[in-house]
This record gives C-alpha cells, sequence and structure tokens, in this order.
C-alpha cells in the first residue's frame, strides 16, 4: 500500500506533464472497438510523437535526394542532416566518435554484422562465445550460425528463478579459448537490467570483447557506452519513439577498423575495378547502399525529443507505472509475474493460472488494451522458467496510472470468465 | 463481428470441460498437430471403423479457442464418415478465414460459433488446429503443423 501511494504522490509530484506528453503522440487518442487504446506493447514498438512525425515529413517535402554523391543543393543538404543525426546518436551514447556510429536496419541487423564483420574474422575453430539465457532470438541465432560454420561452441550463462544472470557461472564459463561474449542490456520478456558494466570489466580483464543488444535499454534510461566500455553496443529506432527500420551498431573505431565488411555495393568502396576493390573508411564501410535516409534522420528527431523530456525522467515515470502496476496485478486472483529481478525496467510478464496467454491477448485487447502474448523470441528463457509463453504489459513513459487501472480492471474480468 | 461474441458460453463450456478429452486405445490414426507461433499443441486420435470414425479422442496444451474447437469437433465427427469430416474440415477452414457464406449451404451448425476468428488474424490458427490436426490423421500423416510448407491452410492465412 506505502508503494502505491508513493507512486501515485510521486506521479503527482513528478516533472512530467503527463497529459502534455500525451499530446505529442497522436495515435494515443486511438479508439479501439469503441474503447480508447491503453497501449501496453511498447517493448514490442513504441510510438511516434507529433515531432518526428513532422520530421519525416519535412525531410521527404523538402530535402530529399539520396546521400553521398550528388553536388546539387538537395544532395548536400541531405547527407548533411544525414550526418547531423549520427552526430546526434553519438552524443546520445556518448560515443567518442562520430565514426564510431553505423547506422544498420536494426538491432538484429547491428548483430549480424558484428557476426560477419568481426566473428568471421576472428573467430575459428574451437573457440567459445558466451551468451546469456536471457538473450532474444537476435542475439542467439546469429552466432549459432557463426558456431556451425567454423566449428565454434557457445556457452550459455544460466538465470536464477527470478530471471536474474548467475555471475559467478559467468565468470566460470571463461578459459583460454572464450573469444566473444554476447549480452542484453535489459530483458526484453522480463525487464531484468543485466550488470553488463562488471560483465565487461570481467570480459576485458581476459582480453575478450563484448558486444551489449540494449534494444530494450536505450528508450529507457541514460546509457553511455565509454562509461560501460562496451565494444559494440546495438539498439533500434522504432522502440525509442523512431521509425522502424533503422538502428544503430556503436563499436569502438579501433575494432571497427580491423573488421571486414558486411553487406557490399555502393557507399561502402573507395574505387572499385574488376581486379580490386578498396573500402571506404568508417562508418561508410558499414553502410552499403542508399541508406533509409528519412528514417535515419527521424530517429535524429526522436533522440531531440526524448532528451526534451529527460532520460532521469523518463526512468522515473516509467518506475512509478512498474511498481504501481506489480502492486495491482499481485492482487489478481491466480496471477503469477514472471520476472522479478531486483533491477527491472517497465516490463511485467506474468500468466494468470488456467488462463492461456493468447486468451488474455484478445479479451483484454476488447478494452482496448494491447499486450503482448507468446513466447517474446526468448524460448530457451521461457523453457528454463517453464512457462509455456507469458502476457506482456510493457509502459512507456507517456502511460498513466488510470491506464493500468483499467488494464487490470480488464483482466479481473477475463479472470473471472475463465473460473 | 465484435470479438466479444468469439468468448461465447458454448466456448467456454467446451474449454472448461473439455469433451473426448484423453487417449485411445488401439487407435487407427493419430497425429500431433503444432502451432509453433505460440507452442500449442494437440494429440488426435481416431478409430475408423470401415470409413466411419467410431471413436475420437484429443488432449494437448491450447488456448481456450483451440482446445474448444478440438472438443466441439469430436462431438460432431463422431459417428459421420470419413468424407463427410473431410467436408466439414473444408467448411470450417473456410469459415476461420472468412471464405464461407454463413447464409448460404453447409453442414457446420452450431460450429459457426468460431466464425468471430475470421475477424482476428491472428486467432484463426488456434480454431484450424484441431481439423487441420484431424486430416492429418485421416491421411496417416502423424505430425503436422500450422507453419509446415505442405500445409494447405499455410499460405491463406499469413503470419500470425
Amino acid at each position: 500500500m506505502q508503494l502505491i501511494e508513493s507512486a501515485l504522490e510521486s506521479q503527482f509530484a513528478s516533472m512530467l506533464d503527463i497529459e502534455k506528453i500525451r499530446a505529442d503522440f497522436p495515435i494515443l487518442k486511438l479508439q479501439v472497438d469503441g474503447k480508447p487504446l491503453v497501449y501496453f506493447d511498447n517493448a514490442a514498438s513504441s510510438q511516434m510523437p507529433q515531432p518526428v512525425i513532422d520530421r519525416l515529413v519535412r525531410y521527404q517535402t523538402t530535402q530529399h535526394a539520396n546521400i553521398n554523391r550528388g553536388v546539387h543543393y538537395l544532395s548536400e543538404t541531405a547527407t548533411a542532416e544525414y550526418e547531423e543525426s549520427r552526430r546526434k546518436l553519438q552524443r546520445f551514447i556518448n560515443a567518442r566518435e562520430d565514426r564510431e556510429v553505423i547506422f544498420t536496419s536494426g538491432t538484429t541487423d547491428a548483430i549480424n554484422l558484428v557476426m560477419h564483420g568481426y566473428g568471421r574474422k576472428f573467430i575459428g575453430a574451437g573457440d567459445e562465445i558466451i551468451l546469456t539465457t536471457l538473450e532474444h532470438h537476435s542475439n542467439i541465432v546469429p552466432w549459432q550460425m557463426l558456431a556451425e560454420e567454423k566449428g565454434a561452441k557457445i556457452r550459455v550463462v544460466p538465470i536464477t528463478d527470478a530471471g536474474e544472470l548467475i555471475i559467478d557461472e559467468y565468470e566460470k564459463l571463461f578459459n583460454e579459448r572464450t573469444k566473444f561474449v554476447g549480452v542484453m542490456h535489459v530483458s526484453n520478456a522480463l525487464g531484468t537490467i543485466n550488470p553488463v558494466k562488471s560483465m565487461i570489466a570481467f570480459a576485458h580483464a581476459r582480453g575478450v570483447p563484448v558486444l551489449v543488444d540494449g534494444a530494450q535499454a536505450v528508450p529507457h534510461m541514460k546509457v553511455d557506452v565509454q562509461d560501460l566500455d562496451c565494444d559494440f553496443y546495438a539498439f533500434s529506432g522504432h522502440k525509442m519513439c523512431g521509425p522502424t527500420g533503422i538502428g544503430i551498431l556503436y563499436g569502438k573505431a579501433e575494432l571497427l577498423e580491423r573488421m571486414q565488411p558486411f553487406k557490399g555495393g555502393g557507399d561502402m568502396i573507395l574505387s572499385v575495378t574488376f581486379e580490386k576493390t578498396t573500402y571506404n573508411t568508417i562508418p561508410h564501410k558499414f553502410e552499403a547502399g542508399t541508406p533509409p535516409i528519412a528514417s535515419a534522420i527521424g530517429l535524429g528527431a526522436a533522440v531531440d525529443y526524448l532528451l526534451s523530456i529527460g532520460m532521469d525522467a523518463i526512468a522515473s515515470q516509467e518506475l512509478d507505472l512498474l511498481i504501481y502496476a506489480t502492486e495491482q496485478i499481485s492482487r489478481v486472483p491466480g496471477v503469477r509475474i514472471i520476472g522479478t529481478a531486483a533491477m527491472k525496467t517497465a516490463v511485467l510478464s506474468f500468466e494468470v493460472k488456467g488462463v492461456h496467454p493468447h486468451d488474455i491477448g484478445t479479451l483484454l485487447n476488447q478494452d482496448g488494451v494491447a499486450v503482448r502474448t507468446g513466447h517474446h523470441c526468448v524460448q530457451p528463457v521461457m523453457l528454463r522458467l517453464k512457462v509455456p509463453a507469458t502476457t506482456r504489459a510493457s509502459f512507456a513513459f507517456y502511460n498513466t496510472l488510470a491506464e493500468v487501472d483499467t488494464f487490470i480492471a480488464s483482466l479481473r474480468t477475463v479472470q473471472k470468465i475463465f473460473t | 463481428m465484435n470479438t466479444k461474441s468469439l468468448y461465447q458460453e458454448v466456448i467456454l463450456d467446451h474449454n472448461k470441460k473439455p469433451r473426448n478429452y484423453g487417449t485411445l486405445d488401439h487407435a487407427s490414426h493419430h497425429a500431433v498437430g503444432h502451432n509453433p507461433l505460440c507452442g500449442d499443441h494437440l494429440d488426435i486420435a481416431l478409430n475408423l471403423d470401415g470409413e466411419r470414425i467410431d471413436r475420437i479422442a484429443f488432449h494437448g496444451e491450447s488456448c481456450a479457442i483451440c482446445k474448444a474447437s478440438a472438443s466441439m469437433m469430436t462431438t460432431v465427427v463422431k459417428g459421420k464418415t470419413r468424407a463427410d469430416a473431410e467436408t466439414l474440415i473444408q467448411e470450417f477452414r473456410d469459415m476461420a478465414i472468412g471464405k464461407l457464406d454463413l447464409e448460404g449451404g453447409h453442414h457446420l451448425g452450431r460450429l459457426t460459433v468460431f466464425a468471430g476468428v475470421r475477424d482476428l488474424p491472428t486467432r484463426v490458427k488456434c480454431a484450424i488446429l484441431p481439423w487441420h490436426t484431424l486430416q492429418a490423421a485421416l491421411n496417416s500423416v502423424t505430425t503436422t503443423s500450422t507453419e509446415a510448407e505442405e500445409d494447405p491452410m499455410h499460405a491463406a492465412i499469413g503470419d500470425a
């Protein structure tokens, strides 16, 4: 009860004017089946505020041409805006240099880039790659493909029943054959915030580089890649109020320079003859072909928008939502929360005794409440925690405690229908 | 159709108290159906006496829509010929993807309580899985999947 009161108080006392923020998101005015939309599927994809939509329209109506080639006004403008967006992203994650920020199509693409560019060059037969049980399929499958191709081996960090990494076991996995670590910063299914900084330090003491999947962290907290000292950091635009089809791979310059290109084509070359091709410098070496220019510029606008609210204010508002929702859902009969780590982002995965998640999802939708149901692209987590699937409510800073009430009331109805 | 009408009493009842739930000894036909998108699976066993289904049973892990669909299916096809069952499979599938004229001639009877899934693309496969598995069993295919290449229902429904 005290927790609820403190959440309520802190929302009232919050620096955030939630109604003003909500007015920035046109989609939040939507009605579903005559009910106001309650969008709790933010971990899958967040919604886009008007300033980002406007930026896309402005680019498309007054600035569009292909980049890095024309000498004409539009091409120079588009190139300048594209590169300015790269610098916004650089400052946002505090990368040392803008050339360490590579535009990709998303987190999956960024991880595949590292697998091809770094993994295929530096990981060989008998080498070991450490991943964790929490990883999204996108940070498992590329490494399995590499392991199969090279004869390398994947070692997996186990988790506790609460959904936290067992760090002792992580440390025991290291040996002289360990060549790479892949770890997610925040679990998409459970919300667990992993102690990546100390994990990176441990790996570096043994000369092992680390890739961090930050798709679920960057939208919700301050991320400083120099402070973390990660070698690679991957994230997606559409989970941070930006467009789909754009994402970022941060990589340390000295590593990116030693890596082989991922995709071949235009823009990533300095010269091409049929005898020999000279690759361009980073970041261009990894940006073959015409990129999604509008999306890249839109992502820069999304960064501006998030910074205008403040990452600390966002984290604080989302923590209020998590605390309140956790308290409220714990009182619904038959509910079990899946993922109870001490450090969590605003992700609430749960099961309701005797009710399949798909039925919960369909029935919540009748009340306008959008949640994710299923295995959340983390089948190993589901297997480990012995749940076939869960229902997941994931919050963003534009959600309200009143929306949590709507969700809980709807969930109570579901629970009654099935008992 | 409002999605509310999908979770009607009859569906909730069959979910809570599924008919013909369990296993069959000495089944002549048997198949396991999977929906890899959600992990649901159903095991269907039946016995053909000549061309007639004289016994049928199912069990597995699934959502209410799938379980109720399986339960009602077993009550309807029990005692029917293989040909009648094949007709029902086709009609049920057409209904689920919105291709069946509910006012026209068909044999679905109270199975039309599932018509609402046509407005819920992600739930179509839940309703169809039992029928799909029945078809596999009748054709002596022992395992099947809603996502298999050879699945006749794969292309028409799309990705859930």
